[in-house]
């Protein structure tokens, strides 16, 4: 088995988790097909290399650092362009990223740069003589798809929250590198970065969401919801694509096949009927709940916990009682 | 402006689905096709940036059997003024291979933009759109929410985990639709009756090797029966209880 090329995602000077779901899925691949070595390529600005270490925890051998003032925000035609030479020149298995935003992104073109298979979003990896067998939800999460992918490299995306990152401690070799194209000179630049409110989780890693629908009856109740989620301490605000479309929320709550998909710990449905296209985006949450007033909507054929009532005097009530027992009370 | 829009028949999203007896497709008897959701956002997009900006041209394409034209005719009763199908004996799972095939014909096309959808329903890969910017080496926004087209410059957003960021990009480009930007429109009768009468070509598609096939594909295990505990506020004492003792989240 030869080595593996994984994508570290950063946002600024930070590392994502998606980089080190990658670094995981990446070691756990090289690992079975009979070792080999997995090379992360940590690209942002000046200082990101004081990131390499928490890569070698998680078990890459050799970080490639390429430091460049125009990686503070996010170059995808300059990292594609790093991805690929480096896939090129290093005889790597496979190049794996995370299925987020940014590698969504740069998953097509690196496989295109390189003529290389791609498989996106995928929950699992396994090899199998020449081939890769991955598994991906396809038919919005409907039906499981078992993939052969043939070639060599071949690209890989890692559905987020797939893997949970594992430490696995290499004592990290640090190589720094150039950019293979100049990030001030992307044809698609990036004007402005719009950060979501300070300390606000991300649906994806969220460990709780809770979920509103069009029961919540105005965009002014969704202040149940977020008293709710704030509550929790550890959640997420999320929406239907009824409640989205009517611009009570920002599309990018709306959770769902069209929407964002989502499995955290816990998933609260308030108000919400459990449309087909909802539940295509929720459904493999590890515990849901829901409230509704309407005892035949069908949230509640796949909700472990139901409650049938009225969502401004349930919520309330759940909201008190959620604080009182993070209280320890 | 020209616009090509690329777009997919896919099975209807509120099908259940069975797997067929090869156990590596989904059963397609009973079930109904249209245009894939996020392509036909992207229809939506060409139809009105045109509408908007003038004289234009909007060009739908689809690789395919030839039940593809039914998808191509419904994109042209919604406002397209011609198609193309770019034929195939089927679509193949991989995005790359079709990504060469469309990027072979909208190479010579002159297009000011390509649309995409973000992803097909049936592939939720998310690939065909991008690589084929890459092959045509024109630039690419992946999933947009929302795009402006002024003075042959675009503007777009894109929403990421927890933030967003505006881009700009000269034409020609290709983008990809995102939720967010539009809802496609219904045809009207003109337009089904019109839309008979517009032009569609079929050539053979130049499809790349294919590389990534299904070995077998599978429903996903059942969710656990529902269960409802209990009614109103009066109930909440016992959800808490289960979700400290039961599921153990709280
Ligand atoms: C192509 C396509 C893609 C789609 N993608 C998505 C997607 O990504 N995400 C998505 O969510 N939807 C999606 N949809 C829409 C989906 O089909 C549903 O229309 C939508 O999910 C319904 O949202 P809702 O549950 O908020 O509203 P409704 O279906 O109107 O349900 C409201 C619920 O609130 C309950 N209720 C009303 N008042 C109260 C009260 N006082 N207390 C308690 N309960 C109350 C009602 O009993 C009802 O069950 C898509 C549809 C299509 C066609
Ligand atoms: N066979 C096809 N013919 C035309 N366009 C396609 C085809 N397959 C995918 N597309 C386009 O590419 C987008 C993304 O598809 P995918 O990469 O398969 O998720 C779709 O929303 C369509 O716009």
């Amino acid at each position: 088995m030869s080595n593996i090329l994984v994508y570290a995602e950063t946002r600024g000077a930070e590392l994502r988790k998606v980089a080190l779901e990658a670094v995981t899925a990446a070691r756990k691949l090289a690992d079975a097909a009979g070792g080999g070595e997995v090379h992360a390529l940590l690209c942002g600005p000046a200082g990101i290399a004081a990131r390499a270490e928490q890569l070698g925890t998680y078990g890459a051998d050799v970080a490639i650092v390429v430091e460049n003032a125009g990686f503070e925000r996010f170059a995808r035609e300059a990292v594609a362009a790093t991805l690929a030479e480096r896939a090129k020149s290093g005889g790597f298995r496979a190049v794996v990223l995370g299925f987020s935003a940014q590698g969504r992104d740069l998953g097509p073109r690196v496989a295109a740069k390189l003529d290389a298979p791609i498989a996106s979003d995928v929950t699992s990896i396994e090899a199998a003589g020449d081939a890769l067998v991955v598994k991906h939800p396809g038919f919005a999460n409907k039906v499981v798809v078992t993939l052969q992918v043939t070639g060599s490299p071949v690209v890989i995306s890692t559905r987020p929250a797939a893997f949970t990152p594992a430490e696995n401690p290499k004592s990290i070799r640090t190589e720094t590198a150039q950019a293979a194209a100049d990030p001030s000179a992307e044809k698609v630049t990036v004007k402005e970065l719009q950060e979501g409110g300070k300390g606000k989780l991300d649906l994806g890693e969220a460990p709780v969401i809770v979920s509103g629908g069009r029961g919540l009856k105005s965009a002014e109740n969704f202040k149940l919801v977020e008293d709710l989620a704030a509550a929790f301490g550890n959640a997420a605000v999320g929406a239907t694509r009824a409640v989205t479309d009517d611009g009570w929320r920002p599309h990018s709550e709306q959770i769902g096949q069209t929407g964002r998909q989502v499995s955290p710990q816990l998933y609260i449905a308030v108000g919400i009927s459990g449309a087909i296209q909802h539940l295509a985006g929720m459904r493999t949450s590890k515990t849901i709940v829901a409230i509704n007033k309407d005892k035949e909507a069908p949230i509640f054929k796949v909700a472990d916990y139901g409650i049938v009532g009225d969502v401004l005097e349930v919520v309330p009530a759940l909201t008190e009682a959620v604080r009182q027992a993070k209280a320890g009370h | 402006m020209k616009i090509a829009v690329c777009i997919k028949r896919t099975p209807d999203s509120e099908s259940r689905f069975k797997i067929a007896a090869s156990s590596a497709a989904i059963d397609e008897a009973g079930l109904k096709f249209d245009i894939d959701d996020f392509a036909s956002y992207a229809v939506e997009v060409a139809l009105q940036l045109n509408e908007k900006q003038g004289p234009g041209e909007t060009v739908v394409y689809a690789v395919g059997p030839d039940v593809v034209q039914e998808t191509l005719r419904k994109a042209m009763s919604m406002g397209a003024d011609r198609a193309v199908q770019l034929k195939t004996d089927a679509v193949p799972y991989d995005g790359l291979a079709v990504a060469k095939a469309l990027a072979a014909e909208l190479e010579s096309g002159g297009y000011d933009l390509v649309l995409f959808g973000k992803h097909a329903f049936d592939t939720s890969a998310g690939i065909v759109g991008t690589a084929t910017a890459e092959l045509l080496g024109v630039p690419c926004v992946t999933a947009a929410s929302k795009l402006d087209i002024a003075g042959g410059k675009g503007t777009a957003r894109r929403e990421l985990e927890g933030a967003a960021e505006i881009v700009e990009f000269p034409l020609p480009a290709v983008v990809t639709i995102d939720e967010g930007i539009a809802r496609p429109r219904y045809p009207s009768l003109k337009g089904i009756m019109a839309a008979k009468k517009k032009p569609l070509e079929t050539k053979p598609a130049q499809l790349g090797p294919v590389r990534v096939t299904v070995k077998s594909m599978e429903l996903p295990a059942e969710r656990a029966p529902g269960r409802i505990i209990g009614e109103g506020a009066a109930a909440v004492p016992e959800l808490v209880r289960l979700l400290q003792t039961e599921a153990k989240v709280l």
